[in-house]
């Protein structure tokens, strides 16, 4: 995998692509209590609630579907073979790493660039912090989500093989002078 | 513009973040079945005007199958419900004879 990291500083919102997101995919029945309190035990954080994300990139999980949580991790490896000694029953467990890509987005005007792309109503009172989305951005799968308490701090995720474009077309759809202030 | 509820992660949005799957609760007939009942399955279609149900997918949500059932006509979405039965919901048949008192639930 390429070590460049995009980044964008000149359009109305930052974009930039942390170093590396350790990042597992966990495919289970999320309503079995033996498997929650697996799950629980394993990542040390609570199962996020539907649509939502619990911690941060670097120690998180993110709620997919009733059966799919994406594991935010430093080493996916390790938290892969911990995930797989750990749980029963039928399960999944992949590590999606290097199969992903991860978009910082800051700004005042984030908001307004997402709601170009996505059927998604990003105003404050309605899109809440941790909300986790996944939608479109443009016809590119994406999930966003909202980072902790600041209305203007979002990030991103799409498949590795589209963030090219996926890039692209955020500094396209954050031109200078393209926002109409209204979010 | 369709608005649509996903019952499987709750999320309304318009349609293009779904895809259509067809005419929803038809019996699939293919190996062991006769020609003209695999011809039946794969090309004749209700496609009524007024109350039609439908399998979708939120393919770009959490990518769950699920049932819709709606108006041909006027594009009203009477209600979304499990992709795991053969039939639609007591729920969904009540807001449909609600909506459209001569409809009839046909066998
Ligand atoms: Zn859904």
């Amino acid at each position: 995998m390429s070590e460049f990291k995009r980044k964008s500083t000149d359009g109305e919102i930052e974009i930039s692509q942390p170093d590396f997101t350790g990042m597992v995919t966990l495919r289970a029945d999320l309503a079995n209590s033996e498997t929650i309190i697996n799950i629980e035990r394993i990542i040390g954080l609570k199962l996020p609630e539907k649509r939502k994300l619990i911690g941060d990139l670097s120690h998180g999980m993110a709620w997919m579907s009733p059966d799919e949580l994406l594991v935010f991790c430093a080493d996916p490896a390790a938290m892969a073979a911990q995930l797989n000694a750990g749980l029963s029953g039928a399960f999944l467990v992949a590590d999606v790493s290097h199969a992903r890509a991860v978009f910082l987005l800051q700004g005042d005007g984030v908001r307004e660039v997402l709601a170009k792309g996505a059927p998604v109503d990003l105003s404050p009172e309605v899109f809440l912090p941790d909300d986790f989305r996944r939608t479109r951005m443009g016809q590119v799968a994406v999930a966003f989500w909202m980072s902790g308490q600041s209305p203007d701090s979002f990030g991103l995720i799409c498949f590795a093989s589209v963030q090219e474009f996926m890039f692209d077309w955020l500094v396209t759809a954050s031109k200078k002078g393209s926002l109409p202030h209204y979010l | 513009m369709l608005l649509l509820t996903c019952p499987y992660c709750g999320v309304t949005a318009e349609e293009t973040e779904f895809h259509g799957g067809g005419e929803a609760h038809i019996k699939r007939f293919a190996g062991g079945s006769d020609d003209a009942e695999f011809t039946g399955y794969l090309f004749e279609k209700k496609n009524p005007r007024g109350v039609v149900f439908e399998r979708w997918r939120h393919v770009y949500g959490c990518g769950k199958w699920f049932h819709a059932a709606r108006c041909s006509a006027t594009l009203e979405i009477f209600g979304t419900y499990s992709a795991q039965t053969v039939k639609p919901s007591e729920a969904v048949i009540s807001v449909i004879q609600a909506r459209r008192p001569d409809w009839q639930v046909k066998p």
